[in-house]
Formats: structure tokens, sequence, C-alpha cells
């Protein structure tokens, strides 16, 4: 139990710095001069990869048990959740989105006398 | 009636009540914050015009900010590792370590909070700030809650050490994995709000 635990600290700390470097190369990624599109992808692909590493190591994602194992098609019950928690999460982003899929890049507005009421490109 | 399945864990799922119940709450907090980052998204989309965040707000607090709270993410884990090898002292320090950290995080908030309001920043006064304010507050509450908690368990509650280790140790990995999930939401909000 002790040897087991001990490996689990020398896999914090190497976690821990991992995620240090991550955030330092957040930051430093952000300075770089790409489109809005380029850098919301890479902005997100640095923060799931830091979000994996909390999830699988901290919150010991990856040792969760499974009754019956992986490759007899078990996942477990809390893997499981959350897979559906993340169709979702996925749901909730993107249909309000699809909703309004023909007006992206034009001005979004209550009707009031100061707002355009022509359809035109906004800039962003 | 005892009932079952606190320490011992159940045999077709393999999980205890806690391990189920933190999982399923955190899951429901992911909808929770994800309706705020859907809003966020298409706020953001259907505006004419969108303030580079590095130009609001303080990109160094925040990423000094992060780093605290990551950390206080490590001291928890440690605080957890301290119990499972019988170690109390060492999760008195750890944790103790963390709701210090947690508190540093609120008082850089403090402090970037009434930068923004000493500006006239204020929730109401452009879109940006209203979505900047609602989902960092939304998630210093929940910083909030996870300090009286941690504080609690560092405090009276850890008497539980004396009468029943496992059922203590179970609670402060629930406690933990609550405390990652807020680390976690910070580590997607801070690229959001003020790098993108």
């Amino acid at each position: 139990m002790s040897d087991h635990v001990q490996h689990h600290i020398a896999v914090y700390k190497k976690v821990a710095a991992s995620l240090a470097v991550l955030t330092v190369l957040t930051v430093a990624v952000s300075y770089l001069d790409v489109s809005v599109p380029l850098a919301v992808t890479i902005a997100l692909i640095i923060a799931a990869t830091k979000g994996s590493l909390v999830l699988s190591f901290f919150m010991h994602l990856l040792e969760e048990k499974k009754p019956v194992p992986l490759s007899r098609g078990g996942i477990g019950l809390i893997i499981g959740s959350l897979l559906v928690t993340a169709l979702f999460f996925l749901v909730i982003i993107f249909i309000p989105l699809m909703g309004h899929s023909d007006k992206i890049g034009t001005y979004f507005s209550l009707p009031n006398a100061n707002a355009p009421t022509v359809e035109t490109p906004a800039a962003h | 009636m005892d009932i079952p399945y606190i320490v011992d864990e159940r045999p077709d799922t393999g999980l205890t009540n806690v391990k189920l119940g933190i999982w399923l709450f955190l899951a429901s907090e992911v909808m929770l914050f994800g309706a705020l980052f859907s809003s966020y998204v298409l706020l953001r989309l259907m505006a004419p015009d969108w303030p580079v965040g590095a130009e609001v707000l303080n990109v160094p607090m925040g990423t000094f900010n992060t780093a605290v709270l990551i950390g206080s993410s490590v001291t928890m884990v440690f605080a957890y590792a301290s119990l499972q090898m019988d170690n109390l002292a060492g999760f008195k320090k750890f944790m103790g370590a963390t709701i210090g950290l947690s508190l540093l995080f609120m008082v850089v908030k403090g402090f970037e909070y009434n930068h923004e309001f000493e500006i006239g920043n204020f929730p109401w006064t452009s879109t940006y700030l209203a979505i900047y304010f609602t989902m960092t507050g939304l998630h210093a509450l929940h910083i909030i809650g996870g300090v009286i908690v941690n504080a609690y368990f560092l405090g009276p509650g850890s008497k539980m050490w004396e009468t029943n280790k496992t059922q203590f140790t179970n609670r402060i990995e629930a406690a933990g994995l609550y405390w990652h999930f807020v680390d976690l939401v910070w580590i997607f909000l801070f690229p959001v709000l003020y790098l993108l």
C-alpha cells in the first residue's frame, strides 16, 4: 500500500511540473500572431491537455475500477456517466450556435432605434 | 440500520457511495459551467466587436492565480496521499497549504475586481465584462464553498480519523475531487477570458 502511494507521489510531482510548463506555454502561445479560430483551437488543445492530466492523475480517473474489463467492453459507471455528460456538454455548446448559424458574422442586436438594421459583416 | 457501501465498495460497480455521488455532482457542475461557456461563445460570435482580453485584464495576475490554484490542487492531492500513508500530520500540513493557496487566489481576485471597479468597469459596463464577472464570480463562489469544506475537514472534521480512518480518507478523496474540478474550470476559464 505504501509503495503504491509512493509511486503515486512520484507521478504527482511529474504532473505538477507538466502543469507548470503547460501554463507557461498557454501564456507564451497567446503572443503568437494568428487568426482567432486558430488561437482558440491552440488554447483549447493546451487547456484540454492540462485538464486531462488533472482528470487522469489527480482525480484518478484512469484507475477507476471496471468490474468488466475494458477488453470486454466495460467502461465503469463513472467513466460512463462522464461520457454521457460530455455528450450533453457538446450539445449545450453547439445547439445555441446551430440556431444562429445564419447570423454568425453579422450584428446581433435587440430591436432599438440605434441598432443597425442592415446585416453587415462584423470584424472580431 | 446501517447504510451500506460507505466504506466498502459495492461489488458490481466497484464504487463507494461517496465516490459515485461526488462524480455525479461534478457532472452536474460541468453542465452549469458549460452553460456559461456556451453563453460566452454565443455572445462573442454575435457581438459587433470584442475587446482583447489582455488589454482589459491583467495577464500576469491571472497567470499567477493559475499557478496558485494548480498549486493548491497539488497540495490537495498530497494531503490525500498523506492520509493513505497514515500520516495525519502530513495531511494537516498539506490541507492547510491548500486552504492558504485558495485564500491567496481570492485575495488576488479581490485586487483584480477592485481595480476594475476603480476604473469604472462594472458587470453592466459591457457584454465582455458581464460574462467575465459572471463566470469568475461563480467560480469564486465555488472556491469559497471548497474552502469552507476543506477548513471543516482540517478542523473539527478531522476527529473522524480517530474512529473511522477509511471513511475519513474517502471524504478527503471526495473533497479533493471537487477541488480538482474547481481547478479544471479555471484552467479553461483563464485562457478563454484573459488570453483569447
